[in-house]
């Protein structure tokens, strides 16, 4: 292990940081809204909603999510004066795009199921009783049925997090040069496999380290019903009156 | 000329069907090797979570944890340089001049099992803690030993339990079989990368891919329901 070597890779792997996290966060941002949007359509139950959200679901869970950059970024090529006509070539012509809009569409596939069991887990009385104090369509939504299935979804939300985060190392393939890009072409340059290897490896432990404490943290935020009340001290004079 | 689509995905003289199926077979073969890579490799890393050694389940533990942490990507990096890279070290040793390079379907199922190994491990972990410890006392008072008990008892409840778990990591498997691709495997994605480049009709043959990847999971799903509702035939379940 040649410790100067790392140090300088660590350095270099470094630059690939805020890349790797900028299109975990947008694509993440955007793919919940969507996956939102699918559960909604799932459990609405109207079959004309219910259908396309359910295929959708199908496709982009079934494919591997690097055929689906593949298709965005080199596939839609084929159709470039369409896009030019419509003004959006410019959008797909850019890798960060294309590596975006593949994660939020895959993510939005998987997250949609994770809401949608969430949704369903609220449990029936409660929402009776919400009814019964008077509250109807979006103000119990607000304030009964999301947070409720937010604090069930969120374990599994964490893994997706966590995906999602291994999932951009993808974005190397189309030439983004993230954290793996930046590895991939320092291992070309210098075939010093191992040690970039580990240096890499632990930059996106780390980073996976840190994102399971903040929902571990935001976990324990969402449920005070489920922490242990404050110990209290006895009060002692009280036993003698 | 343009051709159509389907002169173009078929098997007539301009077609590139015959490839695609072949390579649709190759993402097949190697996703098999590296799913049964990873079960033995998911076998003894379960096997030391489970044992009481402390040191054995710190080990099994960082495993799994360093696994699923990183990128697969980088797993097969380090396989596809590092391995070469390795081999050409051991040539050295015995006199062999140069670059020694390491097949590329090797690496790519034993960068898939040892990928796949973490998460079979947690599979196999969780069945094996829904045996009942009753089933392995009474083997155990029968004068069963070890190994035959591991083979009569535990292997056939613990597969019972884990074929959803198993279902799920062959998709993993199946899906990461195309980040092969990057060693030059030519497989389902890259034979499709190459039929893209020389016809230059890259969004035919890529939709193809996406296609025949969600034909070999649909099956795939349908195969593992047909065995868990088979390994499930003897039991009567709540609900």
């Amino acid at each position: 292990m040649d410790f100067a070597f790392m140090g300088e890779t660590f350095v270099n792997l470094l630059r690939g940081v805020p890349l790797t996290l900028n299109l975990a966060f947008v694509s993440l941002a955007l793919g919940s809204a969507l996956a939102l949007l699918l559960a909604l359509m799932r459990l609405s139950g109207v079959k004309i909603l219910d259908w396309p959200a359910r295929a959708y679901v199908f496709v982009f869970r079934g494919t591997p999510l690097l055929v689906q950059i593949f298709l965005i970024y080199y596939g839609l090529g084929q159709f470039r004066s369409v896009l030019d006509s419509i003004g959006l070539w410019g959008f797909f012509r850019e890798a960060y795009w294309c590596a975006v809009c593949a994660l939020m569409l895959n993510t939005a596939a998987y997250s949609s199921e994770i809401i949608r069991g969430g949704l369903q887990a609220v449990p029936q009385n409660e929402i009776e009783a919400a009814r019964a104090c008077g509250m109807s369509g979006f103000l119990l939504f607000r304030r009964i049925i999301f947070p409720i299935a937010v604090r069930q979804a969120l374990p599994a939300y964490g893994s997706e997090i966590i995906l999602m985060v291994k999932a951009t190392s993808l974005a190397s393939v189309i030439t983004m040069m993230e954290v793996t890009g930046i590895a991939a072409k320092l291992i070309a340059q210098s075939f010093r496999v191992i040690e970039i290897f580990v240096v890499a490896g632990l930059i996106y432990l780390a980073i996976n380290f840190v994102m399971t404490r903040i929902i571990m943290a935001i976990e324990w935020w969402l449920s005070p019903h489920l922490r242990r009340p404050p110990a209290v001290e006895p009060r002692l004079e009280a036993a003698h009156v | 000329m343009q051709l159509s689509y389907f002169e173009l995905v078929g098997f007539g003289p301009n077609g590139w069907g015959s490839a695609l199926l072949i390579a649709t077979c190759m993402t097949i073969a190697v996703a098999t090797c590296g799913f049964l890579v990873g079960s033995v490799i998911g076998t003894i890393v379960a096997w030391g979570k489970i044992a009481g050694n402390v040191a054995l389940r710190w080990l099994a533990d960082g495993y799994t944890t360093v696994l699923r942490g990183i990128p697969d990507l980088l797993v097969i990096y380090l396989f596809y340089f590092g391995g070469s890279a390795g081999l050409s070290a051991i040539g050295r040793l015995f006199g062999a001049e140069g670059f020694v390079g390491v097949p590329a379907f090797v690496t790519g199922a034993l960068a898939i099992g040892v990928i796949s190994g973490a998460y079979q491990a947690e599979v196999f972990r969780g069945a094996y803690q829904v045996v009942s410890r009753g089933e392995l006392e009474a083997a155990r008072s029968v004068g069963m030993h070890r190994w035959l008990m591991f083979r009569r008892i535990i292997i056939p409840q613990v597969l019972r339990y884990a074929i959803p778990g198993l279902g799920n990591t062959w998709q993993l498997v199946l899906k990461e079989s195309a980040l092969i691709s990057v060693t030059g495997l030519v497989e389902l994605l890259r034979q499709s990368y190459i039929a893209a480049g020389s016809t230059r009709r890259p969004f035919d043959f890529y939709i193809t891919a996406a296609i025949l990847y969600l034909f070999v999971t649909w099956v795939s799903t349908y195969l593992f329901q047909r065995a868990e509702t088979y390994s499930m035939r003897g039991l009567r379940r709540t609900s």
